[in-house]
């Protein structure tokens, strides 16, 4: 197996979770392409860890899940926040910090 | 000083100057001749109001102790001019050749060659700035010994005299004062040794003149006289500094690595040896003459020494006749060697200087001629025999100038103090009006004007006569048994001279006459002056008898052969600062010539007045001055010539009326109206053009281009702030969407790059 | 692309069967993956992109395990699948009001994302190729729980105990932010 394939499954899943994140209006779907982003990230850095024969890249990729469940808890809490203050998670019409 | 010694070290390696360090202590030391009148002078200044005699007797002792100074300080010449052994010094210059050594080297041809005599010369540094030594020294040689004893004793005998003729006056302590410093002064003048100290006694001297000259001030005549005679002193003087700023830098472009020389001594040897340009020495001189045309009175700048005669008198015996008349004539003769490169003296028949002093000599004895005060007429007369003593050293007839000015310095001081002495008696200088007969009052006064007079009409065998034959011989113009070979042919100044001669025993015997012959015409009794008065009077008649037999001329038959030119052989210089200038041989012909001319003078004159106007005055019963019927009323041609002398040739009319009214006149008027027209408008023009452009600038480019570019980048900056705020949308996709496009370039660049 | 490279490399390394086996399954699964998530970031129904989440989580795993972290792809199994996902189901289910609202996107903004994701893609890819170009993955062995255990209990042991606050943190937070008071 090349590392290459991997990698570049990472590329392809990371640009969409990065289109998932400018293209989404909903607050939680935002949230799902953020992870799709970590997981993106994760399988880089296991794919490193196995080219390289350490243990570290693991490590690191389960301290991301870690991170990236604190994230996601408070993340929705302030979506709940949100939806509770303005009755929408449409975050297009979230914009009352405009300059 | 620094300078000559060290080319001294090396001597034979330079230009030599034909003066010595060495010298006796005396010779040396002479500075404290003119140091104790300037103590006296501040002395008599502060404590001579207490003293009993008002501090007269202060400046008598300075002046008599200088006199007696100044006298063995001439026998210690005397022995150093034959006798030194001290070593020359020379002076390094630019491109010097031993071969084409010049004139002046001190082998001398035709004055009796020989040994050089070596000018005593003494300086000290008194300031120094930018690689040029300033220095105060002094130059002893016979020049400047004569001087000396003359100076002294002169200024001796004025003092005493001063003592009764200014008896009781109300500034006396003031005048002894300033007649010390005047002597001082004068002293300091002829023992300088470089142009500059010279140049400060000579307007120290000026200055001394104009006090003394204005010593009655309250009388708005007299301070006008001293005004004008330093005035006009001042127009010459500005020519002194001329001569010497163009001899210092000439003399600096013949001296390796020095700006410039203001010593007398290095400046004449370099003339001397023709290693300055001619064109300098030129200019040189003539900016000289003209100080010395103000100075010693010569023809058109003379018009101030007539009107000096308004101080008192032994002012004008002191000054104005023997002394610092003299110090332009005493200058040419320390700068000879200037002179006589830069007027070329030797080999011509004409030259500005020679005509100079001729034309002063005429101009002078036909002023002479119609004076009613005596003092003027004797102011005249000084005027005409210093042209006498210019002239002379314009012909190239150095010793003879100078024996003239020795002899003259007696007689005239002698006339001077007569009159002095008569005016006393009369308490009035006019001669119409308040003198005649008087030779029967005032004997002493009458028997030594007399000698006075016979000497300076130059009668043998009084002093007079020597030294004018020896003038008139020195013209080179004679050619009749002897009278030859002179530095030129000075025909034209011959005949001047002999001319003025004839002029000078005529005006001389008519005041004679108006003096001391006729009735008394005057009030009260004149009686016979003191012996303060009498006794210099009859010191100085004395010496107008005797002082002719120093200077013999050489080949006199009737003397023995050590007495001849002792003068000349002591006081005229054989030395490298001194031009090679020859000697006429004298005449016997010449001699019997300028007797028989001044005899004529004599004859004419008296038959005038002795004669006729004495007839007359019998016959109208009074004492009359002149004849009714006169030649001036008779000849039109005559009175026109009279009023011409009467107005003395219109000079103050020129100088007040045209160049000083002129000035004050029309032409500050013109330089008003120029300043106001012309200055001023271009001021305001300019200030108004100024305006406009501000208001132009300030409303188009200030306003429109400055203000605009201005308030143009304002809105640009609030016009690109519109737009750049739109990406402040408040979305926060957006701001994701950047960051994420941003980091991306960033990251591709950064593969790119590395 | 990637997936013809992929299968380029079947026949390099011996054991040719276990390649070819591998790399298989791994082309499956990527292909499952990707599919997945551009089906998660375009579809509108809400759910419906969570369970496509969920299909590209798995496939994570699948991958982790492919790679030799089994302990990995446990985890991921049960934290990501097991508990995020729930968690998004429930907050999914507590903002219901918004139900298919994620319609009216307009072109332009999606324009600019595909932009900015492609962007993303091509420096990636080009900066991948061009290091990693044919580097291959040569693995003793699987990783094992012994390994990482020791591994955080020793070298990573303080970022272990940083995420055991962060973990702490994050929990304090969400309550504190999202209660109603």
């Amino acid at each position: 197996m090349l590392l290459n394939q991997f990698l570049l499954l990472s590329a392809v899943l990371f640009s969409i979770g990065v289109y998932g994140v400018l293209a989404r209006r909903n607050g939680v779907l935002l949230l799902m392409s953020i992870e799709l982003i970590l997981n993106a990230v994760n399988i880089n850095l296991v794919a490193f860890a196995a080219f390289t024969d350490t243990i570290g890249g693991e490590v690191f990729a389960l301290f991301v899940i870690a991170v990236a469940a604190a994230e996601v808890g408070v993340g929705l809490a302030m979506v709940l926040l949100l939806y509770r203050s303005s009755r929408t998670i449409d975050l297009t019409t979230v914009d009352r910090l405009r300059g | 000083m620094n300078n000559l010694l060290i080319a001294a070290l090396s001597a034979d390696a330079g230009l030599p100057l034909g003066i010595t360090e060495g010298g006796s202590w005396l010779l040396r030391n002479v500075w404290l001749i003119p140091l104790l009148p300037a103590l006296s002078f501040v002395l008599i200044l502060t404590f001579g109001k207490r003293m009993p005699h008002g501090g007269s007797e202060l400046g008598i002792a300075a002046v008599g102790i200088a006199f007696v100074l100044a006298l063995l300080t001439g026998i210690a010449w005397v022995d150093h001019r034959d006798n030194s052994h001290d070593q020359e010094v020379h002076v390094a210059v630019v491109q010097f050749d031993d071969h084409g050594v010049g004139h002046g080297d001190g082998s001398e041809e035709g004055h009796g060659g020989g040994h050089p005599s070596l000018a005593v010369h003494r300086t000290a540094v008194w300031f120094q700035a930018g690689g040029m030594e300033f220095t105060v020294g002094t130059l002893v040689d016979g020049l400047a010994v004569m001087m000396l004893v003359v100076v002294t004793l002169v200024s001796l005998l004025v003092h005493v005299y001063s003592t009764e003729y200014v008896h009781g006056d109300r500034r006396y302590t003031h005048y002894f004062a300033f007649l010390s410093l005047f002597s001082a002064s004068m002293l300091l003048l002829v023992v300088s040794e470089n142009t500059l100290q010279l140049l400060c006694a000579w307007e120290l001297v000026g200055v001394c003149s104009f006090v003394l000259i204005g010593h009655w001030w309250e009388e708005k005549p007299n301070s006008d006289a001293a005004l004008k005679a330093f005035l006009t002193n001042r127009v010459g003087d500005m020519g002194l500094l001329v001569g010497v700023t163009v001899l210092f830098f000439a003399a600096g472009s013949a001296l390796p690595g020095r700006f410039g020389s203001f010593s007398i001594a290095e400046t004449n040897a370099l003339a001397s040896s023709g290693m300055l340009s001619h064109t300098a020495l030129l200019v040189a001189s003539c900016g000289l003459m003209a100080a010395v045309m103000s100075k010693s009175g010569q023809f058109f700048l003379h018009t101030w020494l007539p009107d000096a005669m308004a101080g008192p008198t032994p002012v004008s015996a002191l000054i104005h006749a023997a002394t610092m008349v003299v110090a332009g004539v005493f200058m040419i003769a320390r700068m000879y060697g200037v002179f006589f490169e830069g007027f070329q003296i030797g080999g011509s028949s004409i030259n500005l200087m020679a005509f100079i002093g001729g034309l002063t000599t005429i101009v002078g004895a036909c002023l002479a001629f119609v004076q009613r005060d005596i003092k003027k007429v004797l102011a005249y007369s000084t005027i005409s025999q210093l042209g006498y003593m210019v002239m002379a050293l314009g012909v190239g007839a150095w010793t003879a100038a100078v024996f003239h000015l020795f002899t003259h310095a007696f007689f005239k001081a002698c006339l001077f103090l007569g009159s002095g002495s008569v005016a006393h008696a009369v308490h009035s200088f006019d001669m119409k009006s308040d003198m005649g007969g008087l030779r029967k009052h005032m004997p002493h006064t009458y028997r030594t004007f007399m000698i006075g007079t016979i000497a300076l009409a130059g009668l043998p065998p009084l002093a007079g006569f020597w030294s004018k034959d020896e003038i008139l011989v020195g013209t080179g113009g004679w050619g009749l048994l002897g009278g030859t070979g002179g530095n030129g042919a000075y025909t034209l100044m011959l005949g001047m001279g002999m001319l003025t001669a004839a002029l000078t025993a005529a005006y001389m015997t008519r005041c004679v006459y108006l003096t001391f012959f006729g009735e008394f015409r005057g009030h009260g009794e004149p009686h016979e002056s003191g012996p303060r008065i009498t006794v210099p009077l009859w010191i100085l008649a004395g010496l107008a008898i005797v002082a002719g037999f120093l200077n013999l001329p050489t080949g006199f038959q009737l003397a023995p052969g050590s007495l001849q030119e002792r003068f000349g052989h002591y006081v005229e210089p054989v030395a490298g600062y001194f031009p090679a200038i020859t000697h006429a041989t004298p005449s016997w012909s010449l001699a019997i010539a300028s007797t028989l001319v001044v005899m004529g003078g004599i004859a004419a004159s008296g038959y005038y007045y002795f004669v006729k106007v004495e007839a007359a005055s019998k016959a109208a019963g009074t004492s009359l001055t002149e004849l009714p019927d006169g030649p001036t009323t008779r000849y039109p041609v005559a009175a026109m010539g009279y009023k011409l002398l009467d107005n003395k040739y219109y000079l103050d009319h020129l100088y007040n009326g045209v160049i000083a009214n002129g000035t004050k006149g029309p032409l500050a008027r013109l330089v008003y109206r120029f300043n106001q027209q012309v200055i001023d408008r271009t001021v305001d023009v300019v200030g108004e053009t100024a305006v406009k452009v501000g208001t132009v600038v300030y409303d188009r480019i200030d306003q429109l281009v400055v203000d605009g570019a201005v308030n143009a980048s304002g809105r640009a900056s609030s016009g690109m702030g519109e737009e750049l705020r739109r990406v402040n949308s408040g979305k926060v996709q957006s701001y994701a969407a950047i960051l994420f496009a941003a980091a991306t370039v960033l990251a591709g660049l950064l593969i790119v790059i590395v | 692309m990637t997936v013809l490279a992929a299968l380029e490399g079947m026949d390099r390394l011996s054991g040719g069967d276990v390649l070819v086996a591998q790399n298989v399954a791994f082309a499956i699964m990527a292909i499952t993956m990707v599919a997945s998530a551009l089906r998660m970031v375009t579809t509108r129904n809400v759910v419906h992109a969570a369970l496509y989440l969920v299909i590209v989580l798995a496939g994570v795993a699948g991958i982790f395990i492919l790679l030799g972290a089994e302990f990995l792809g446990v985890t991921q199994i049960m934290v990501y699948i097991g508990a995020i996902v729930v968690l998004f189901l429930f907050g999914i289910m507590l903002t219901k009001g918004s139900f298919g609202d994620d319609d009216g996107v307009t072109g332009e903004r999606r324009l600019m994302a595909g932009l900015v994701g492609f962007l993303v893609f091509g420096v990636m890819t080009a900066a991948l190729v061009e290091s990693f170009a044919d580097a291959e993955l040569s693995r003793s062995g699987p990783s094992t729980t012994a390994d990482i255990a020791d591994s955080i209990f020793s070298a990573y042991i303080v970022p272990f105990e940083a995420v055991s606050v962060l973990l702490l943190a994050a929990l304090i937070g969400a309550i504190v932010v999202a209660r109603k008071d």
